[in-house]
């Protein structure tokens, strides 16, 4: 059978066939009738076929489930259209020519996880030296000037400190995040640079587990890279960005 | 444990030489200064307990008083004993005073010398018994109901609600955990007063309060009661208020703090005066509380390399357990932390790891070594994640580590549901049950890459020591030798809160401490 991508749907073993994997705790003792109560709710959110493979009492009255069922629909995937970083990859040396050829100058990058966000590992993947994934981070471009404020930064910190170190663009990271804390936190960041007029002088970026590009542009911010993401592609687009900027 | 790696003694000595002499060149700092947050600790030792119409403790408001007239450097308990004698009234209603902007310390007429000492000596003896009685009455229940087997399953529960940790608590402990950490709220550490009363909203975690400690003292007892072992409780010791927390939770009977020397500095950016100082009052509490402490080296890995800085961490648990000696505590109680975070695409990362681990327990043969799970290398792929929490926790059984901080196949998602840990747990018991005795029956190759490895970490560290102790602690700080991150020895935050101690500087729980933790001897 050829697939048809106007009729998408998950693969089990047999194309169509729609297997699809699930698992959840449900704050009931195991029992036959848990056990039903998930086969049920698996039917309520759509699933075919529904078997629930495994149950396991968890104590104080709750009991995990894993289950697999038919997903009955399917996507047409023909129209569909993601936002995404879309400039060209560059490896460490070509950035740093870019830079130096196109810029003149060195641009300055000022990173931060704002607010109570205490998790530097995804700034520090980006911003140290030693980077990430055999990939160095962008202090060790000889063409970009890096500024690490570390973590719990307030956004009204952040802006002055790119005010006062005439920073090109803003890398802000979100790891850990509780009841959206992390989107009420970005929008304030922006707010507060539109209210000062400030907004347009700088090169807003986000990453972050959480973070998609789709969201960095609802959110108001330039660019949003999500988890996983090399140095050198923020690098890459930062130079690039920056200098179509400056055009 | 039968000595797997060859371990040359002449190393360990001039390793632990280093160290000693890097805590004894803190020693001034340590005797000539104080806090903001000791003198709010006294003041809590004192029984002075409650927070005013804004929420604000009244440790903190007493504090400050006596600080904005630039007398703190005569400590906080001589003006609280003058006043409370001064007007015929008990510590709490002297402090009730201040925040009602009835009574300024400082203007009191002054009482006596010896009468005032002999009152709040009196007071801060009452408050020193009762801790012992409460370390007593947790040791004899430890024992009662017996401790699960080691290594420990140590798991977080992180809701922001403290009822709602209580039901994952319970679950968890049902489940087979053996010690429950209640993660704080992310900001608290950087909070220069600590909050009031029984809390439902966190981020990231529920706030350390002296009313949470009790409810999950109470809930974890009752849990234990029900499954016949005892489940040990742990939370943060760590931050601006450093030593108040060490004193909540000696009153509460808590089982470990998170209380490292070093981490805040690094990590919080406070301010290294503020947190040496603090440490070590802070550690004089738990080591005579009979509390266990977890040091927070394994965060290095968290930025630094852990092939290229396995030796850091090394360093710092040998500078820990200097400073963890200064203070009094006894090995028992030392929860040296150290991490499994080598690159999991590194190929013999799994020997490297067992190299470091092994090392690390016949270094410390009788530390309770606490052993953190990977983070860095999380994926989010939540299947490959618990097979690398699987050989995290063979790692564990096979080099005989004492505290195991569960992994999480969800880590780098959200903070774990129910489901995750359980299913840590699982993961645990079937490793630990399975593989058992496996650290006994076997041996590693003589010059084979386990034994080149910890003899290369062994020498970094000694190196490094060296080098530590040549410069001194905090400029070897200053200069970024611990996770490749640098701090200012005047800058950070909470700076503002050292101050130099007079010669008449008063402060009774030293001295009570001090006596009351040579006399205690250890726990079985």
């Amino acid at each position: 059978m050829e697939q048809d991508f106007n009729r998408v749907k998950p693969y089990g073993d047999t194309l169509g066939d729609g297997k699809t994997q699930l698992s959840f705790t449900l704050p009931l003792p195991a029992s036959p009738e848990a056990k039903e109560a998930a086969r049920r709710l698996a039917a309520k959110m759509g699933l075919e076929e529904v078997e629930v493979v495994y149950m396991n009492e968890l104590g104080e009255g709750f009991s995990f489930f894993i289950l697999y069922g038919k997903c009955p629909y399917s996507i047409d995937t023909t129209d569909i259209a993601v936002a995404r970083v879309e400039t060209k990859a560059m490896d460490f040396y070509q950035v740093n020519q870019f830079i130096k050829e196109k810029m003149s100058r060195k641009i300055t990058v000022i990173g931060a996880c704002t607010g109570s966000d205490a998790h530097t590992v995804g700034l520090d993947a980006i911003l140290n030296m030693k980077g990430f994934a055999g990939e160095y981070g962008l202090e060790r471009y000889p063409q970009i000037n890096t500024i690490n404020l570390g973590s719990q930064v307030p956004n009204e910190i952040l802006i002055k400190e790119a005010v006062a170190r005439r920073a090109d663009a803003l890398l802000v990271s979100q790891i850990v995040t509780q009841k959206e804390v992390h989107i009420q936190n970005l929008t304030e960041l922006v707010e507060l640079l539109e209210a000062e007029n400030l907004r347009d002088r700088f090169l807003l970026v986000i990453g972050g587990p959480r973070i998609s590009h789709e969201l960095a542009l609802e959110l108001g911010f330039d660019a949003g890279f999500g988890p996983g993401t090399l140095p050198t592609e923020v690098a890459a687009y930062l130079a690039q960005t920056l200098y179509e900027k400056r055009n | 444990m039968s000595e797997k790696l060859k371990i040359d003694q002449a190393r360990v000595n001039s390793c632990r030489n280093a160290a000693a002499q890097i805590a004894t060149g803190l020693e001034d700092l340590l005797h000539e200064y104080t806090t903001t947050s000791i003198e709010r600790t006294v003041v809590r030792l004192l029984g002075v307990d409650g927070v005013d119409q804004f929420d604000v403790p009244l440790a903190n408001i007493v504090v400050e008083q006596i600080k904005e007239k630039g007398k703190l450097e005569q400590g906080i308990a001589y003006y609280l004993g003058n006043a409370a004698l001064n007007k015929g009234l008990s510590l709490q209603e002297v402090a009730e005073g201040v925040a009602r902007d009835e009574l300024d310390l400082s203007e009191l007429s002054e009482q006596p010398e010896d009468k005032v000492k002999d009152f709040i000596e009196k007071t801060a003896l009452t408050k020193i018994n009762e801790i012992a009685e409460i370390r007593e009455k947790r040791f004899k229940r430890q024992q009662r109901l017996g401790l699960g087997k080691k290594p420990w399953l140590y798991v977080i529960v992180a809701t922001g609600n403290i009822y709602e940790d209580v039901k994952q608590a319970r679950a968890a402990a049902k489940q087979g955990a053996d010690i429950i950490a209640v993660i704080r709220s992310t900001a608290q550490s950087l909070l220069d007063y600590v909050p009031y009363g029984a809390t439902t909203e966190g981020f990231g975690g529920t706030y350390a309060t002296q009313e949470n400690f009790r409810i999950m003292r109470e809930a974890l007892d009752e849990v234990g009661d029900e499954i016949g072992r005892y489940i040990q409780l742990v939370n943060y010791c760590s931050g601006l208020c450093m030593p108040e927390i060490a004193a909540m939770g000696a009153t509460e009977g808590l089982d470990m703090m998170l209380n490292d020397a070093i981490y805040g500095i690094l990590f919080r950016d406070i301010n290294m005066n503020r947190t040496f100082i603090d440490q070590h009052f802070s550690r004089m509490i738990n080591a005579f509380a009979g509390v266990i402490i977890n040091t927070g080296e394994d965060n290095y890995l968290t930025t630094a390399d852990a092939i290229e800085a396995g030796h850091t961490v090394l360093a710092s648990n040998f500078i820990n357990e200097a400073l963890a000696e200064q203070a009094g505590l006894m090995s028992w109680q030392m929860g040296l932390g150290h991490a499994f975070e080598i690159d999991p695409n590194l190929e013999d990362g799994f020997l490297l790891e067992l190299a470091q681990a092994q090392l690390t327990r016949q270094l410390f043969p009788e530390a309770n070594l606490k052993y953190m799970p990977p983070t860095k290398y999380m994926t989010a792929n939540i299947f490959k994640g618990h097979l690398q929490d699987g050989l995290f926790n063979l790692a564990a059984i096979i080099t005989g580590q004492d505290i195991q901080l569960l992994g999480m196949l969800t880590e780098a998602i959200h903070t774990p549901f129910l489901q995750d840990r359980a299913l840590s747990i699982e993961n645990a018991h079937y490793i630990f049950n399975n593989a058992a005795h496996f650290g006994q029956e076997i041996t590693f190759n003589g010059d084979g890459i386990i034994q080149q490895r910890a003899e290369e970490l062994l020498q970094q560290s000694e190196a490094l020591l060296k080098d530590i102790a040549a410069n001194g602690l905090m400029d070897s700080i200053s200069r970024g030798i611990f996770a490749g991150i640098s701090r200012d020895k005047n800058g950070g935050k909470g700076y503002q809160g050292v101050i130099k101690r007079s010669e008449n500087y008063y402060n009774p729980f030293f001295r009570l401490l001090r006596e009351g933790i040579t006399s205690y001897g250890t726990r079985f």
